[in-house]
């Protein structure tokens, strides 16, 4: 078994997954469990200012959409930060610390955008023992729109100055945790690391709404006749946000901050994807919210075989492996190319590759008398949409034709690496050098 | 030879050759990886899963499946194996339909379970296939611990107990291991040989020795074992058969079920094995059910299982006796025999309808006689050659009967007579010697 256990900005756990500030982490009773069931560290759910804790929604506060089977691919919370007082959050992350030493515990914070409030809050966890803080610059509704949350992830500048006052009034490993809803995740980073981030987490959910009520007209989840925009993560994030990390992993400005992964990390798979992309450690909320908190095992063993069949002894040699293979569009190699293939021994003759070429693509598929389907080299551009549509996994293949082989496609033979930035039909193209 | 299914008597070769493998090829062929991805994704990973309570090893099944959906089907099988050593054999042979997949919620939900089984299958073969064997030793104790048996019992305890680090010696009867995973499963649900592989891969842990053909009270005394080794598992399986106690039941043509299949298991050309033209199997459990599919597989003509309660008594379950039926097997119920008459060889069985009434099952005056050359009497077994110094309860041995000593599997109370309670039991008195052991030291 590959030791999976990991030190994130100095911050130790057994394993690399974390549960994300969220309801799996809003009481002492859920991280205890988490724990138990092998989690490494924890991100308690966002804690506030001193003073009257803010109210929830007491109707719905979740909305989903779902793949079939009813699996639940994406989930949408208007669900604030905690709403319990913040003393007794305070005694038990101090007891749950005490407790269980070795695995991580991260305090996530939303507090007024002055100097005082930060100041304030900071000097009353520092002696609850947690390992870290989390500044929650992401939640996109409610918090918002009192000035805190992704209302000052949004502003670089605020994201700078709030992260230079917690870097001046504590001494605790500081991560800021990110909002998706933005154009350029990477100037937010960058203020990130300028205000003395020692690491960014993301993403925090995306606005959404998951539905319209059709015989009431109002979004769901819907409270009284009316509804609000959410925060949308689980699966149909995890994209996005693969994106964002890698974002902010090759960026120079950005490149070596560290980052905590989060979006839709549900199987040992996603989180190794993450890593590779340069989280140096992952956070879940949804896949624990959909399957509780035992969901963990399986990422454990999972990322543990993966490693072991890589040879990977550490999960720093796993981290950032797939950075240097990101680049811009512009570099890809314009002489790689590939053919659909269609395995006939796995093929269980349904159509879709069919149809989805002839009708949507480049009619690269032909459909034999005997219903078996064939690619046609001559016309295949290799878009992987037969690939996708294709309910048995691996039944087609792109495969790679070899170099001076000749594309029936273009009837050119298979050349060099050559990229747009070379090509003859880009008018500011420079010679390769 | 051209025998064919209407020769009459007791004869082999009755099939044309290609027959028989095809007869005995697996009756539930192993799952592919697109099948295997497929039937995972069916599971909702309930929370306290009604399977894993069901399943007397305590499988996590939610867990083993996750992680066949996530295209991580070795750890499926360390998972399965760290629970039930007979991961593999288990898979094929428990009647996962009254197990694990009677209670999964798709089974409430749509009538059609995941196919545990299945998939314990295609994880627990993926491993084995591969040669790895998972599990290594702990350092060892010093300690050493005398198994009796080397069914499903005595090597579950064997191996649990190796890998706590204990030296194991199995005294085994019979020439192979495995017990009744060799020589009772039917034919088709063990193909190529898998018992054999099993145990072999299952020794593959180290600090196991087998002895077979070493017989404890012939060859070997309890007493001694006693004295020789730190503990004692006795894992014997129940090696005696009830008998009909009717006219003609020596006549030659009458036979135990268990024999029979035995021989069948131990051939190694299926053609040899005779059979009769007419086949009559007295019995309502899974031995009835194996041993009348098997003869219409070897080619009998007409095959009939009489049990002399209703069908909701069998203890085989509706799938067996589906499977039964399915085969062209006849199934009889609430008859019992009260002759088996021939000249010299069995011609045929006389039966009585039987009544369930207050003072129990009493016979009517209605009768029927069954033509057959060939009758298997599958009405249970005993247990049989336990040493004298354990009292005996309720024809069974306790699992605890005295300081250093433990039972289980089918020789012992508690659970149904299955391998997969065998295994649990094997694995759970294992459990015991070791904390008896590491308490001693
Ligand atoms: C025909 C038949 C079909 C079956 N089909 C199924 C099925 O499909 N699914 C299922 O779950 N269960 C099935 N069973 C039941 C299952 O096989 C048993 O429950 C299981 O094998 C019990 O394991 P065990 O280790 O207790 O006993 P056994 O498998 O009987 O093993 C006992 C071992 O001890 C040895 N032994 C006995 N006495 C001595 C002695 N004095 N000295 C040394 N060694 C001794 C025996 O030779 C044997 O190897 C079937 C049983 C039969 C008879
Ligand atoms: C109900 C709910 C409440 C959340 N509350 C918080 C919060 O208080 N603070 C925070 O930083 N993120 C919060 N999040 C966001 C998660 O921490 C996480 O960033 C997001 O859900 C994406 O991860 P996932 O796809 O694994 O769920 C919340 C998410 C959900 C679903
Ligand atoms: S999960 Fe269901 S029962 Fe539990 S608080 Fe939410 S709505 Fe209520």
């Amino acid at each position: 078994m590959a030791n999976l256990a990991t030190n994130f900005i100095g911050i130790k756990s057994p394993n690399p997954f974390w549960l994300a500030s969220a309801p799996p982490t809003d009481k002492e009773v859920n991280v205890r469990r988490a724990y138990e069931a092998g989690w490494g560290g924890v991100v308690w759910k966002t804690l506030g200012s001193e003073g009257p804790p803010v109210v929830n929604v007491s109707g719905p506060r979740y909305g989903a959409i779902w793949g079939a089977d009813r699996r639940l691919l994406g989930l949408n919370n208007i669900e604030l930060i905690t709403d319990r007082p913040l003393e007794v959050n305070l005694r038990e992350i101090k007891q749950v610390k005490r407790d269980w030493p070795d695995r991580a515990l991260i305090i996530s914070l939303m507090v007024p955008c002055d100097e005082e409030s930060w100041c304030d809050i900071l000097s009353r966890i520092e002696d609850t023992g947690a390992d870290g803080v989390e500044l929650n610059f992401g939640c996109p509704h409610g918090m918002a729109e009192r000035g805190m949350g992704s209302a000052v992830g949004q502003v670089p500048e605020y994201i700078e100055m709030v992260t230079r006052w917690v870097k001046k009034h504590s001494r605790m490993p500081c991560i800021v945790k990110l909002t998706p809803n933005i154009t350029d995740v990477r100037k937010p980073a960058e203020a990130a690391r300028r205000g003395g981030a020692d690491a960014v987490s993301l993403i925090n959910t995306i606005n959404s709404i998951t539905g319209v009520d059709l015989d009431d007209f109002a979004p769901q989840p819907t409270i009284d006749g009316k509804g609000t925009h959410g925060g949308y993560c689980g699966p149909a994030v995890k994209p996005i946000a693969l994106n964002m990390v890698a974002e902010i992993a090759r960026h120079p400005e950005t490149q070596g901050l560290p980052i905590s992964g989060i979006g839709g990390v549900t199987t040992w798979r996603d989180a190794a994807e993450f890593m590779a992309l340069g989280a140096g450690n992952v956070q879940v909320c949804t896949a624990a919210m959909t399957y509780g908190f035992r969901v963990v095992q399986e990422m454990i063993s999972g990322l543990s075989d993966y490693m072991d069949r890589k040879g990977f002894t550490s999960t720093t040699d796993l981290v950032g492996r797939a950075v240097p293979n990101v680049t811009d569009w512009q570099y890809l190699n314009l002489n790689y190319v590939t053919k659909a293939q269609i395995s006939e021994a796995d093929c269980i003759k349904c159509g879709r590759c069919y149809i989805a070429c002839e009708d949507t693509s480049h009619q690269a598929i032909e459909m034999l008398p005997d219903r078996s389907f064939k690619v046609k080299d001559e016309e295949c551009v290799a878009c992987n949409l037969c690939v996708n549509v294709c309910p048995v996994e691996n039944c087609i293949t792109m495969v790679r034709m070899p170099k001076g082989q000749v594309d029936p496609r273009t009837g050119r033979p298979v050349g060099d690496y050559a990229n747009w930035v070379m090509h003859p039909n880009n008018p500011m193209a420079r010679a390769a050098e | 030879m051209s025998n064919s299914q209407l020769t009459p008597g007791i004869v082999p070769a009755r099939l044309p050759a290609r027959l028989y493998a095809e007869n005995f090829s697996d009756h539930q062929p192993p799952l592919g990886p697109h099948e295997a991805r497929v039937a995972a994704d069916r599971c909702y990973f309930c929370f306290d899963a009604p399977c894993m309570t069901a399943c007397p090893t305590s499988i996590d099944i939610p867990l083993f499946i996750r992680q066949i959906a996530t295209g991580t089907p070795d750890a499926a099988a360390r998972t399965i194996l760290s629970q039930n050593i007979l991961g593999g054999m288990c898979a094929r042979v428990c009647p996962t339909e009254t197990l694990c997949e009677e209670v999964c919620v798709r089974e409430t939900a749509e009538g059609k379970p995941v196919e545990i089984g299945r998939l314990q299958r295609f994880a627990a073969d993926g491993l084995m296939a591969q040669g790895i064997h998972p599990f290594t030793r702990a350092a060892s104790t010093g300690k050493r611990v005398a198994v009796v048996g080397a069914g499903p019992a005595g090597l579950a305890c064997a191996h649990r107990l190796a890998m706590k680090g204990h030296e194991v010696m199995v005294f085994e009867r019979r020439p192979k291991s495995g017990g009744l995973n060799e020589y009772g499963i039917a034919a088709y649900k063990a193909t190529n040989g898998f018992a054999q592989r099993e145990v072999e891969w299952l020794l593959k842990i180290g600090g196991i020795t087998v002895k077979n053909g070493v017989m404890l009270g012939r060859d070997v005394a309890l007493g001694d074992l006693m004295t020789d080794y730190d503990a004692v598992f006795l894992g014997i399986g129940l090696a005696g058969v009830n008998a009909l106690r009717v006219e003609g039941e020596d006549l030659p043509g009458v036979r135990d079920a268990i024999d029979f299949i035995s021989d069948l298991r131990q051939a190694t050309d299926l053609s040899t094995v005779p059979v009769g033209r007419e086949v009559v199997v007295i019995g309502g459990g899974m031995t009835a059910v194996d041993a009348a599919v098997q003869s219409k597989l070897l080619g009998a003509e007409v095959v009939s299982i009489v049990y002399r309660r209703g069908r909701e008594k069998m203890s085989a379950s509706g799938y067996e006796q589906e499977h039964a039926t399915r085969n062209g097997v006849c199934i009889i119920h609430g008859a019992a025999p009260v002759r088996v008459i021939g000249e010299g060889r069995t011609e045929a069985v006389e039966f009585a309808y039987t009544e369930e009434g207050p003072q129990g099952l009493t016979l009517s005056v209605e009768r029927f006689t069954l033509k057959a050359d060939q009758v298997f009497k599958a009405i249970g077994q005993t247990l049989a050659g336990a040493p004298q110094a354990i009292a005996v309860e309720a024809g069974k041995l306790p699992r605890h009967p005295m300081p250093k000593l433990w039972c289980g599997g089918d020789c012992a109370l508690g659970g149904e007579d299955l391998t997969v309670t065998a295994v649990a039991e094997g694995r759970d008195a294992a459990e015991e010697i070791h904390a008896a052991l590491s308490a001693a030291l």
